[in-house]
């Protein structure tokens, strides 16, 4: 089972009181982007929470690269990025991006090509409070990629940006998926959808769908993948 | 634990800090301010300021770190940077080390800049020798900061963090034989007083006043206080938690 970086077995997880996730089975190809879809609290944010151990889980088994998920030798090989930038207002992009390379014991020659690659070589002084929301997500995205993660868990890395950044980074993505790293990439904007090569979608904590975009259109019947989603979402709502 | 890492956030949380020039201007500037104000309130009766004096000078640094511990530790907390931090490698023993050396650094600074003004300027006399003062406030720092990060855990927000101010440090500072020596509370209070740690921070500092050398009341003060900080970074590991619900 080397193939799949992600492995998830009838996960179960509750929040608050309520279930989000029922019974979850699914697996991340290595080296592939997976996209994970799905409406709003469908349960994107907490499967990925549990991929980096983060989320208290009432039953199922899930492991990453290997390993049960969570576990200290993965804190270095997995790469996380949540929803909200998570990084110091009150510091440079700079700053930050160092404070993250040597948590992830990488050298700080690696930054600057980083924030290059982001598109925010030109603010890498700026403090981080200062810059606009897009920016700010890139700046989170840039301290993830630093330490050359093989598993990369975004949790909507392009909302809010602008189609020119979203295409760049997509490239971004592509480039190292193919170079090895394996993508799982959360999205509520389906057009996304169509540069993953696979596409997970999830509704009230179940998967409705998991094939190429290509296969999920065929299905549908459309070439729209807004249209096909709602198409999915329907027909499950139906059968259920 | 892993020296780098800890270095690394002492490096970051010192570098926060000074992109707020406003809070270390504070953070150096009230010790001054207030000490002068207690000189020149009890300008009648020297005896008052002489006594209380060297106490404030390691009373100081506990409150603010304390505050600005707690601040910081919610906004890790609130912002979610905590819990991408804690799926990096950094482990919780190396940010807790790495937050308590950076704020026991600043401490050091503001104890330094204090006990110059207090005891060049403003002629308080410590017969146990500056570097004792400096210990203390160092030491009493380092249990702001252990407070700071174990309390963090118990405030949603950065409102109900300021509110541990009067709740936690209050009672503390009238009950530490600040304004009266604990010997003359009621039974009961100074039993209370003798469980608070900051009882042994001030104690310390009336020995260090009147007292030359290193006593063994001293050094058993100084241990004790350093025992709670331990007991506190302890209490603040075990509220951060990897996994939540």
């Amino acid at each position: 089972m080397a193939d799949n970086a992600v492995e998830v077995r009838s996960l179960v997880v509750d929040r608050g009181g309520r279930p989000v996730l029922r019974g979850l089975d699914f697996a991340v190809p290595t080296g592939s982007i997976t996209g994970l879809l799905g409406p709003n609290g469908s349960g994107k944010t907490t499967l990925m929470r549990c991929l980096v151990g983060v989320q208290r889980t009432v039953s199922g088994e899930v492991t990453v690269l290997g390993l049960p998920a969570g576990s200290a030798p993965l804190r270095s090989r997995v790469g996380y990025v949540t929803q909200a930038p998570s990084v110091y207002g009150d510091l440079s992009v700079r700053d930050n991006a160092r404070y993250f390379a040597a948590l992830a014991g990488v050298p700080a020659s690696g930054i600057d090509p980083m924030l290059t690659a982001v598109g925010l070589a030109d603010h890498a002084d700026s403090l981080v409070r200062n810059l606009s929301g897009g920016q700010r997500s890139r700046a989170s995205l840039a301290c993830a990629l630093l330490g050359e993660p093989e598993l990369l868990v975004l949790d909507e890395p392009t909302v809010g940006l602008d189609p020119l950044v979203r295409r760049d980074l997509w490239q971004l993505f592509a480039d190292l998926a193919g170079r090895g790293t394996t993508l799982l990439v959360s999205s509520h904007v389906m057009d996304e959808a169509r540069r993953c090569e696979r596409i997970v979608l999830l509704r009230e904590g179940r998967l409705v769908a998991d094939d190429s975009p290509d296969a999920i259109r065929a299905r549908t019947g459309t070439y729209d993948m807004d249209e096909a989603f709602l198409r999915l979402v329907e027909e499950e709502a139906v059968a259920s | 634990m892993n020296p780098r890492a800890t270095l690394a956030t002492t490096r970051r949380v010192l570098g926060q800090l000074r992109n707020d020039p406003r809070t270390i201007a504070l953070l150096l500037v009230a010790p001054c301010m207030l000490i002068t104000l207690f000189k020149y309130v009890f300008q009648n009766s020297p005896a008052v300021f002489d006594r209380v004096g060297l106490p404030m000078l390691g009373i100081f640094p506990m409150v603010t770190m304390f505050m600005v511990t707690v601040v910081a530790m919610v906004r890790e907390r609130t912002s979610g940077t905590l819990e991408r931090l804690l799926t990096t490698p950094l482990s919780k023993l190396d940010l807790l080390l790495g937050y308590a050396l950076a704020f026991g650094l600043v401490a050091l600074v503001q104890a330094s800049v204090a006990s110059a003004l207090a005891l060049g300027l403003l002629g308080l006399d410590v017969q146990a020798g500056v570097g004792v003062v400096l210990l203390v406030a160092v030491v009493n720092a380092l249990l702001g900061v252990g407070l700071g990060l174990f309390l963090s855990a118990f405030a949603q927000s950065e409102f109900q963090a300021v509110q541990f101010m009067p709740a936690v440090l209050l009672p503390q500072l009238l009950l530490c034989g600040l304004l009266t020596p604990r010997d003359r509370m009621p039974g009961w209070l100074s039993a209370i007083s003798d469980v608070l740690p900051l009882s042994y921070g001030v104690d310390a500092l009336v020995n260090a006043g009147i007292t030359p050398g290193v006593t063994s009341t001293l050094v058993s003060d100084i241990g004790i206080v350093i025992g709670c900080v331990v007991a506190a970074l302890a209490l603040g590991a075990a509220t951060l938690r990897r996994r939540t619900a």
